[in-house]
């Protein structure tokens, strides 16, 4: 079977042989719009691929760890990494790439391309997945050809792809890829039209920037905005940036930042002429698609080119996933949060928790502990609003480095990048460390843990009195957090006669043979920007551990707030204070005969299963994810308050719904950790990385499933957790 | 996955199913039968039926104890997505008289084409007490369910 064809070969019947992509581009061919060079490799390829190497029943696997509404973003993100992992280490069938390396060598020799995705589920010319499946540039030689195209094959597993899995009809039986590969045009300038605006229909708009697209596609250079009218062409407004950078095709693979000339940055992109030429291009092209089109376009040498042509329509509405699309962010684009986080942003978090911190509550008037509870309440609204489109962003940063690591070294642990983050300096880290420093000394000095379990710290040696009181101004605020502040000093005490009495797990060092495998497998001239991810990444998964700790303390003041509020109102109302909703607390607070009318709490009895008989069911072996490589057994310690983190004892393996990093102290102590959250980047599953615990996330009720007390095996390999019947319960035929 | 959702997947089985394998032990040698079964409604006990001149009765009246394989395999790729395999465990007791009446009338709801062969004297009618079923779904989620 004739696995690709020119763009020129390719028919309006071939839309599931070769995808959306090539139909729309071969329409233009056909019409004679100026087409780079443009060869198709039908989905054929795809079904060898993957059937010579049983990625089918891998994929199926991978997919059904549990139910897929069940599982959070991050661990879809997990799913997609492993199933691209699978792609990249999975051989190509030697007839395959004979005949795919043949037929790119023919048509493009050494020139570089662009390969993208084409996908079959376009076809129809309506919908278009914008976004969802991965397409990279400045690509040479059959070689690094094959590579790349393999990498869009498991692009139709991305994480974006599965959260649109039902528009996109994802199926492992029926879904497959296509690739477009097209001879790069090095455009001095670039962009998009849409010959329809969305929020318009009267209006047209095209969009610029120097050089090729790829600052524009990834939103770290702004364009030029043209909006025109859509009857006469004219143009009726321009929305100038300022101009600062502009995307270059460098010696190597990929796409790079360089500063703008001064002149450049002066003027426009495009000459009032070309914007012109531009929007023609595209009404054209809506006008043989029969549909409003977006046209990505590259202007070489005043020579105009169309590279690639969809349906402008955009995906369903959702504004979770649309965010959750967003968080996936270029080198460059990271490197400006970074210096927004850390050079404006946690200044600023900590400045305010500074000042609500300076605020005595207990001396204000009721009516004035309102505003102030409302002034908290909008803070902390505002600061989780950045936490989600700047924090969160960020530290998906991680994302970027795994996978560009696992497209380099192809490790067979798709995890193993985890190894050279290790070592950075987590907040939680330097707390246990110094907890460990705390408890040898109490084990030095008799009578410390005594006079510190009783609240008589002063009747502790003086030495050990100055080594708590350094501990607590820099860790304290965790037992504030935690909401158990008033009982910081018995709950220290426990944790250090713990930490006192079993051999404590010291964390991992960076893995430095890993560092340097990863730095020698870029070209030399690319070393550099090896290291320079390598750091970003080691900053954002700092950062991931650490931002919520900022937001936390804003968090804690708000909570102080109430908590006091609370406290006057149940003076009034009596227990009924505590069921109290936030929003409603300072009305009562400004007027407080109204609590005489508060309502009595409802009641709603659970739900009844409404079958006949029913019988207990227990759980024998559970599946997660595998979060930390390792196998272990020990008894469960299942943990649902704060205050049971404190009475954890060394060597258990530790059950929880999710570890937050002010509890995180278990960790060092503990054997195994299970976690119902789910996800590689939680932080249950980082710590337990750095401190090398066999960990399995994303057990969905696993405190509810696994009994406290009972024997357990962690299997961190795998992602599974057996519970070990009790030999009581053991009935006879077994 | 909640304890109502794997006791729906449990009956499905059971109650789906007609065949399933019966594993015994006996003289030593683990052994292994396809066999049509039935079920009670409330999945304390399983029937089945077997000729005396067997391996398998043989076994049975060694050794009591035995494991009932029943799975709703399709033989194909989304077997490891879909199908659900239950094993239930416990003794199995010949049944004889009149306690035999009701459950041969079971067996042969379940199966009339097997009327002649239940009603043979050479075929005994064995009753599985279930002391638990293991259910085992999405490939590596494994429950227990006792029934004793």
């Amino acid at each position: 079977m004739n696995l690709s064809r020119d763009i020129q070969q390719v028919e309006p019947r071939d839309g599931a042989r070769f995808g959306g992509k090539a139909l729309a581009l071969a329409n233009l061919c056909r019409r004679g719009f100026p087409l780079p060079e443009t060869m198709c490799i039908s989905v054929d390829a795809y079904w060898q691929f993957v059937r010579s190497a049983g990625l089918r029943e891998r994929i199926l696997l991978e997919l059904h760890r549990k139910h897929f509404g069940d599982m959070r973003w991050e661990e879809i993100w997990d799913a997609a990494l492993r199933i691209r992992s699978f792609f990249l280490r999975a051989p190509f069938p030697p007839v395959l790439a004979k005949e795919l390396s043949t037929r790119l060598g023919e048509c493009f020799g050494q020139r570089p391309v662009a390969v993208r995705a084409s996908v079959p589920e376009e076809d129809n010319g309506k919908a278009s997945f914008v976004g969802l499946h991965d397409s990279f540039l400045n690509v040479q030689g059959a070689r690094a050809m094959l590579d790349r195209i393999r990498l869009v094959w498991a692009s139709l597993w991305s994480d974006r792809a599965l959260l649109y899995r039902q528009e996109l009809g994802l199926d492992i039986e029926r879904s497959a890829m296509a690739v477009v590969v097209q001879a790069m045009v090095a455009g001095d300038r670039s962009g998009v039209a849409l010959s329809r605006d969305p929020q318009n229909a009267r209006q047209a708009v095209v969009e610029a920037v120097y050089g090729l697209n790829e600052g524009l596609a990834d939103g770290t250079v702004e364009p030029d905005r043209w909006l025109l009218d859509r009857r006469t062409g004219r143009v009726v407004a321009h929305h100038p940036p300022v101009r600062r950078q502009y995307a270059v095709r460098p010696v190597g693979t990929g796409t790079a930042l360089r500063p703008l000339a001064k002149e450049l940055a002066d003027q426009p992109p495009l000459s009032a002429e070309q914007t012109r030429q531009v929007w023609n291009l595209a009404r054209q092209a809506e006008q043989e698609c029969g549909s409003p089109r977006d046209l990505e376009w590259t202007y070489r040498e005043d020579q105009l080119f169309a590279l690639q042509c969809r349906p402008a329509t955009v995906l369903a509405p959702d504004d979770e996933r649309s965010w959750y699309l967003n968080l996936k962010r270029s080198y460059g684009n990271l490197r400006q949060l970074h210096a927004r986080i850390t050079g404006e942003l946690i200044p600023e978090m900590a400045a305010v928790a500074a000042a609500l911190a300076s605020v005595a509550l207990a001396d204000l008037p009721p009516a004035l502990l309102a505003d102030e509870l409302r002034k908290r309440r909008v803070a902390v609204d505002h600061w989780r609003q950045v936490y989600r489109h700047a924090f969160i962003p960020f530290a998906h940063g991680v994302r970027l480095f795994a996978q560009v690591y696992n497209d380099m070294v192809k490790p067979q642990n798709p995890y193993e990048f985890l190894s050279l983050l290790a070592d950075t300096g987590l907040w939680s880290v330097r707390r246990n460390q110094a907890l460990q420093r705390l408890a040898h000394q109490a084990n030095r000095e008799g009578g410390a843990l005594a006079a510190l379990a009783s609240d008589r710290l002063d009747r502790a040696p003086a030495s050990f009195r100055l080594a708590v009181e350094g501990f607590l101004a820099e860790f304290g605020s965790m037992f504030d957090r935690l909401g158990i502040g008033e009982m910081r000093e018995r709950h220290l005490a426990d944790l250090l006669r713990e930490f006192g009495r079993h051999p404590v797990r010291v964390p991992n060092a960076s893995r430095r043979d890993l560092v340097a495998a990863f730095v020698g497998s870029f070209p030399a001239t690319d070393r550099e920007r090896a290291n320079d991810l390598l750091e970003l990444a080691r900053t954002s998964y700092r950062l991931r551990d650490d931002d919520n700790l900022h937001l936390g303390q804003i968090e804690a003041e708000l909570a102080r707030a109430v908590r006091l509020a609370r406290e006057r109102l149940r003076l009034i109302l009596g227990d009924r204070a505590a069921s109290v909703p936030e929003e409603i607390i300072p009305l009562l607070l400004r007027d407080a005969r109204e609590t005489a009318v508060l309502p009595e709490p409802t009641t709603v009895a659970p739900p009844t299963s409404g079958q006949g008989e029913s019988h207990p069911v227990a759980a024998r072996q559970l599946v997660g994810e595998p979060a930390g490589p390792g196998l272990v057994s020990g008894v469960a310690r299942v943990l649902t308050s704060p205050a049971d983190f404190f009475s954890f004892q060394g060597g258990e393996i530790l059950v929880c719904d999710t570890i937050d990093p002010n509890l995180s102290f278990v960790v060092p102590l503990a054997a195994g950790i299970v976690e119902s959250q789910g996800g590689m980047l939680i932080h249950g599953a980082i710590i337990a990385w750095e401190y090398g615990l066999p960990c399995v996330t994303g057990i969905a009720d696993a405190t509810k499933l696994i009994p406290d007390g009972a024997r357990v095996t962690v299997d961190g390999y795998l992602g599974s957790v057996t519970v070990e019947t009790p030999p009581a319960q053991s009935p006879a035929a077994s | 996955m909640g304890a109502e959702e794997i006791l729906c997947q449990l009956r499905d089985v059971v109650f789906g199913q007609g065949l399933a394998v019966l594993a015994t032990t006996g003289c030593t040698t683990p052994y292994a039968n396809l066999m049509a079964f039935a079920a009670a409604e409330d999945l304390r006990r399983l029937w089945f039926a077997t000729p005396r001149a067997t391996r398998k009765y043989a076994n049975l009246r060694t050794d009591s104890r035995v494991a009932l394989l029943i799975d709703n395999r399709a033989n194909d790729i989304r077997d490891f997505d879909r199908a659900v395999a239950v094993t239930a465990v416990g003794r199995a007791v010949e049944l004889a008289g009149t306690d035999a009446d009701g459950p041969r009338e079971q067996c042969l709801a379940r199966h009339p084409q097997l009327a002649d062969f239940l009603a043979s004297p050479s075929c005994a009618l064995f009753e599985l007490r279930v002391a638990k079923y293991i259910v085992v779904s999405s490939f590596q989620h494994v429950s227990e369910v006792p029934m004793a």
